[in-house]
């Protein structure tokens, strides 16, 4: 096993009080395997990521308990200096905004080499040369070019693609792309998503997906995790999952989004109300006022996730009804 | 259906051109070049009906709105609306702006955050002094937040105490408060939580059905654009490339455009995904600064030909509502 996420708990305190955000989140990964987390805003799936990489400012945030066991050492204990050297190195991420996480006064050529310097201790001739390669495997053109040119003369999806590259530079055992296309138009969407998908085959690295899509996942994913105020409600092999759900959250959300091949023109079924507001959480299940099998059971304590089939998982009060 | 008195037509794009002249490097800063934006897009709109805009980034399909709207000046073309030609007229002081109204993408930053609900949803018959009385303008605004599924005591709140999906139906209520007969949708549920997507949905087909309501409908969501749509343009650079009937343009997509965007777009079921056939288009979107000569499509196309490089194929009817501009459908 890769990745053992055991218990995670991120909080944050704002001004309307300590809130947790990750909620005893727990998963497991292994080698070559891509895990999609789903949720809508607020349900903790950011943070989660941020929280595997170390990566939450403190303040306001901490991670007040749990586990992230990544090639047997626990990543919540390892001090600072050590975090630094695995990011980048052992763990990549890749985010939403292609835009603003490259550096517009270094070359392409600098910030995809800028890892294999680090954490390779390679020189930088040697770097460039390795970039050059990373930028080919990731079908940016004429890379030997590139190398010399600046962000702002690429395209979204090209910087997306450079965003690849530098995750891929220290060839990491682990990528956590966090809404890696949300910015990006569709056809270009799939470019991407591709890509990362055939590159994490060759190379057996794991992959996070971070996404509200549910049509990316069903596309890209093994295993999904569904996040909802905080925790993890259904864990499911994909397929299952969408054959089979069992939360009811997970179920109307499926059932909720228009599909290509579905009816047209007719009713869409609503999830009644809001997601929940995470300083505000209700004490028994968070999904229960938007759930129409909520009874006192379900305001009154928390369900646990546990097994409801083969590596299936699902919180809910009323799985067996 | 029965024959009825009512215009076929509610709204009549010709051939309409929106092109931005950049500052030039021309002599006295004169312009040279010009982002054509919109170049050359034709359609029509029943009453009652949506059509659905599709198209990735930079396509035209906002210009194409505000351009409807008047918000936009047109370079060349016509827009008829209602039977009246409002080209040349403004959205400030044109009459028909009070039976044309739209619904933003951002439902945070298109409601005045100073503003209570009630003078939102009520300016507009401020506006255009439509209330007689007090009495008769508290009514309305109660009876628009209900159309909308809101409570009428919400009129004395300010926006920031609402979430995404409230706002929108809030956005809806203004734009719905002075009857109008067409309603420019610029991707009204994409800033939206998936499970608020479908509530705003659904509202925004129940009205249609309830007042009549038509819907230029201008999405990147090839999925909510079929649900709410009865036609479906699709655009790129500038331009329709397609269009045709609903099911039609899903189940049979004629232009290669139209059949990559298809396929680019995921089927939330990993079991429909395994057995999809996947078309892969190579690059992105050229600027629409120098849309490529031909056929704008054809550096992308799996299936260019020669002719596609020098010419430009003409949006060419094919009966039964359909029309694509494409060398592998043309007639002969």
């Amino acid at each position: 096993m890769l990745l053992d996420v055991r218990g995670l708990t991120t909080r944050f305190r704002t001004e309307r009080g300590e809130l947790t955000a990750v909620d005893d989140v727990s998963f497991s990964l292994d080698a070559g395997q891509t895990l999609a987390i789903v949720g809508e805003s607020g349900s903790g799936k950011s943070v989660t990521a941020l929280s595997l990489m170390r990566l939450i400012p403190d303040p306001p945030g901490r991670i007040t308990g749990g586990q992230i066991l990544f090639e047997g050492q626990d990543l919540v204990k390892v001090p600072d200096a050590k975090m630094r050297a695995i990011r980048g190195d052992r763990i990549a991420m890749i985010f939403q905004e292609p835009m603003s996480s490259l550096n517009p006064a270094l070359t392409v050529g600098m910030q995809v080499a800028e890892p294999v310097n680090i954490h390779r201790r390679k020189p930088w001739a040697e770097a460039f040369q390795v970039a050059k390669g990373l930028l080919s495997r990731v079908r940016i053109p004429d890379a030997e070019h590139r190398l010399q040119t600046y962000p702002h003369q690429y395209s979204g999806g090209m910087r997306q693609r450079t965003m690849i590259a530098m995750a891929l530079a220290c060839q990491p055992k682990l990528i956590i792309a966090d809404e890696p296309t949300t910015a990006l138009d569709v056809t270009v969407q799939a470019q991407i998503l591709d890509l990362l998908k055939e590159l994490t085959r060759e190379t057996g690295a794991a992959l996070i997906l971070i996404t509200h899509d549910l049509g990316v996942v069903a596309r890209y994913a093994d295993t999904v995790a569904v996040m909802y105020g905080g925790r993890i409600v259904e864990q499911a092999p994909a397929a299952q999952l969408y054959a089979q759900p069992r939360h009811p959250y997970t179920r109307g959300l499926l059932s909720c989004i228009p599909r290509l091949d579905g009816k047209a023109g007719e009713r869409l079924v609503p999830i009644t109300g809001q997601p929940p507001d995470l300083a505000k959480l209700p004490p028994g299940c968070a999904f229960a006022p938007r759930c129409s099998r909520a009874d006192t059971a379900c305001t009154a304590s928390r369900p646990v996730l546990r097994a409801v089939a083969p590596s299936h998982l699902s919180a809910c009060h009323h799985d067996d009804d | 259906m029965t024959t009825d008195a009512a215009p076929k037509e509610l709204l009549r794009v010709e051939d309409l051109r929106v092109h931005f002249p950049l500052p030039g490097a021309g002599l006295f800063g004169r312009s040279t070049a010009a982002v054509k934006a919109v170049d050359g897009v034709s359609f029509t709109l029943p009453p009652g009906r949506t059509l659905g805009l599709v198209g990735e980034s930079g396509c035209g399909k906002s210009t194409t709105g505000l351009a409807v709207l008047r918000m936009q000046p047109v370079t060349t073309g016509r827009i008829v609306f209602e039977g009246e030609d409002i080209t040349h007229q403004q959205a400030r002081t044109g009459t028909f702006r009070r039976r044309m109204q739209m619904v933003y993408q951002d439902p945070y930053g298109s409601l005045n955050p100073r503003m209570k609900v009630r003078d939102i949803v009520g300016e507009p018959l401020q506006v255009h002094k439509v209330a007689a009385s007090r009495s008769e303008y508290d009514e309305r605004i109660a009876a628009l937040l209900e159309t909308v599924g809101l409570l009428p005591d919400m009129a004395e709140r300010y926006p920031h105490e609402f979430s995404g999906g409230q706002r929108q139906r809030i956005g809806i209520a203004r734009a719905l408060a002075l009857e109008p007969s067409l309603i420019i949708c610029d991707e009204p549920v994409s800033a939206l939580d998936v499970s608020i997507q479908a509530q705003v949905v659904n509202v925004l087909m129940e009205l249609q059905e309830r007042l009549k309501l038509g819907y230029l409908f201008i999405a990147h969501d090839l999925a909510v654009v079929r649900h709410l749509s009865h036609r479906v343009a699709v655009m790129y650079l500038g331009r329709i490339v397609e269009i045709a009937p609903r099911d039609e343009l899903y189940r049979a997509p004629l232009h290669p455009y139209t059949q990559v965007l298809l396929s680019a777009v995921p089927v939330a079921d990993p079991a429909v995904e395994a057995k999809r056939q996947r078309l892969v288009v190579q690059g992105e979107v050229p600027s629409a600064l120098r849309p490529p000569p031909g056929c704008r499509f054809h550096t992308r196309c799996p299936h260019a030909m020669p002719r596609c490089k020098t010419d430009d194929p003409p949006l060419a009817e094919l009966g039964g509502g359909r029309a694509v501009a494409c060398h592998l459908h043309e007639a002969g």
